[in-house]
């Protein structure tokens, strides 16, 4: 039997967006919901085993004080009905009816195929500082880190703050695109100065821009990569190779409900709301921007859903935040030359082993499922799918639920 | 010094500390492969955020459990390459 429960204000995502979200929407008087799949509030970026980061604190204290309800380790599978939502929870299922929506869902990392890029210890660049995070050690293990975006610093820094051997890092972005950012960052006091402590705990590993891994190598697990300049090559031993192309929104529950996306973003008018009634999108579903842009679009969509009007501020602020997201992709534009990194024999889809040889880029990614199950296994296309957009410009797919595996009987269960 | 939790991965008991994912615990055990993909090769994690399902393992019984969103408890029973 499902468990059922009823809010006026429903927020997806326990992210500083939806923290955001929530406890505005709370403050304002709404009968608040904060879903969120993770056992711990924060999101990805917040994310912590006992002690949240100093920011999320009074995120966390200011939620709690709210009013706002949570519900925790529940994954949304469905939206059977207009103003009802299917989430899973310890493999059962729980209905939540809402009045209104607030989607703050995320990003996920981008993965883009090279040889051996399946094998295991290459993992997620934002993946590797999520283990680290859920209690992973990296003590005397060599790092390499690559890929693209700000993350790549980041994670370096965490990973030598705790004891890995950082070989190198390696941005695939030209120094020119991240000279001409960081000029953009002098404006920006906040900004910089994390990027800057980034780089002081790096302990002299070199940071390479304009530089990528062509290929991992390795007998069951990464024992080495190659790295290069497009020139020259270089191979470097490590234990692990942590690797990202930066961050693509979580859009599939929007897109499920039937929102209309376009570039890849979530469409959002200046109060956040979707184009479907009583949804609204908050974060990185709305284009990847960070923490900051993050926290004021979830406050505006949380008043929003509550029916409030958003302060002037807090418009000025969002876009202020949102030249700094369009600044951020720029500076960090995959170049083409990863896209020759995949070969023919190169896995693309992970769940159901299919290598881009088997996939003919004038069908589309429908017919990509239909002929080779690309797409397809369990994590129904989330990885497969910005590559293939970024290999063989596939526009993305239909969205059917349910949004994850679950057992069959949870859908039935009225 | 954070409580520890006993648990058995593939029959082996390992020491983990409270609060840890099960991805991570089988991450300091040792185990980089923790799966066999469909044409049997050999797979790890790889998001480490519920994303891409390259980490799931039995827990208790239940199969096809994401191994980055599980956290430990006292005497589970993980079992990899599903």
């Amino acid at each position: 039997v499902s468990e059922r429960l009823a809010f006026g204000v429903v927020v997806v995502g326990g992210g500083p967006a939806g923290l955001a979200a929530a406890s505005h929407a709370a403050e304002a008087g709404a009968r608040t919901l904060l879903l969120d799949e993770a056992a711990r509030p924060g999101g990805q970026i917040w994310r912590h085993r006992a002690e949240p980061p100093v920011a999320a604190r009074a995120w966390l204290v200011r939620l709690a004080q709210s009013g706002a309800a949570t519900v925790r380790g529940a994954t949304v599978v469905d939206a059977p009905r207009p103003g009802e939502l299917l989430a899973e929870r310890e493999g059962r299922p729980l209905r939540i009816a809402f009045d209104r929506l607030v989607l703050a869902t995320g990003a996920r990392e981008v993965f883009l195929p090279f040889p051996g890029w399946t094998l295991p210890g290459v993992v997620g660049a934002g993946g590797a500082q999520a283990l680290l995070k859920s209690g992973a050690h990296f003590e005397q293990q060599r790092v390499v880190v690559a890929g693209s975006g700000p993350l790549l610093l980041a994670v370096a820094a965490v990973l030598a703050r705790h004891g890995a051997r950082v070989v190198g890092v390696f941005e695939q972005a030209p120094l020119v695109r991240l000279a001409a950012f960081g000029a953009f960052l002098l404006g920006h006091p906040g900004k910089i100065v994390e990027g800057l402590g980034h780089r002081l705990g790096m302990a002299g590993a070199p940071y390479r821009t304009g530089a990528w891994v062509r290929a991992a190598e390795g007998k069951d697990r990464v024992e080495r990569v190659v790295v290069t300049d497009g020139r020259r090559e270089r191979t470097l031993g490590c234990d692990v190779l942590a690797c990202g192309f930066g961050l693509v929104p979580n859009l599939e529950l929007a897109r499920l409900l039937g929102c209309e996306t376009a570039a890849g973003r979530l469409s959002l008018d200046e109060e956040q709301r979707t184009t479907v009634p009583g949804v609204l999108g908050a974060g990185e579903l709305g284009g990847i921007g960070g923490v900051d842009h993050a926290l004021v679009t979830g406050a505006i969509a949380g008043l929003a859903a509550a029916g409030r009007a958003v302060p002037r501020a807090l418009a000025r602020r969002r876009e202020r935040e949102r030249r700094f997201a369009a600044r951020l992709a720029r500076a960090f534009a995959l170049r083409d030359e990863l896209r020759g990194l995949c070969r023919e024999d190169t896995i693309v889809c992970r769940c159901e082993d299919v290598p881009l040889g088997r996939i003919d880029p004038r069908g589309g990614p429908r017919q990509a499922k239909l002929l080779t199950r690309a797409g397809m296994g369990p994590c129904q296309g989330r990885v497969c799918g910005p590559a293939l957009s970024f290999l063989c410009g596939f526009e993305p797919g239909s969205v059917r639920p349910p949004l994850f595996p679950v057992d069959l009987a949870l859908l039935e269960d009225e | 010094m954070a409580e520890r939790l006993r648990l058995t991965i593939d029959g082996q008991p390992a020491l983990v500390e409270a609060g840890s994912s099960v991805l991570a615990a089988l991450w300091n055990a040792g185990v980089r492969r923790v799966r066999a993909s469909v044409s049997g090769e050999a797979r790890g994690p790889l998001c480490g955020m519920g994303i891409c399902f390259e980490c799931r393992v039995t827990i208790d019984g239940a199969r096809h459990c994401r191994s980055c969103l599980a956290t430990v408890r006292d005497g589970m029973e993980v079992r990899t390459r599903e």
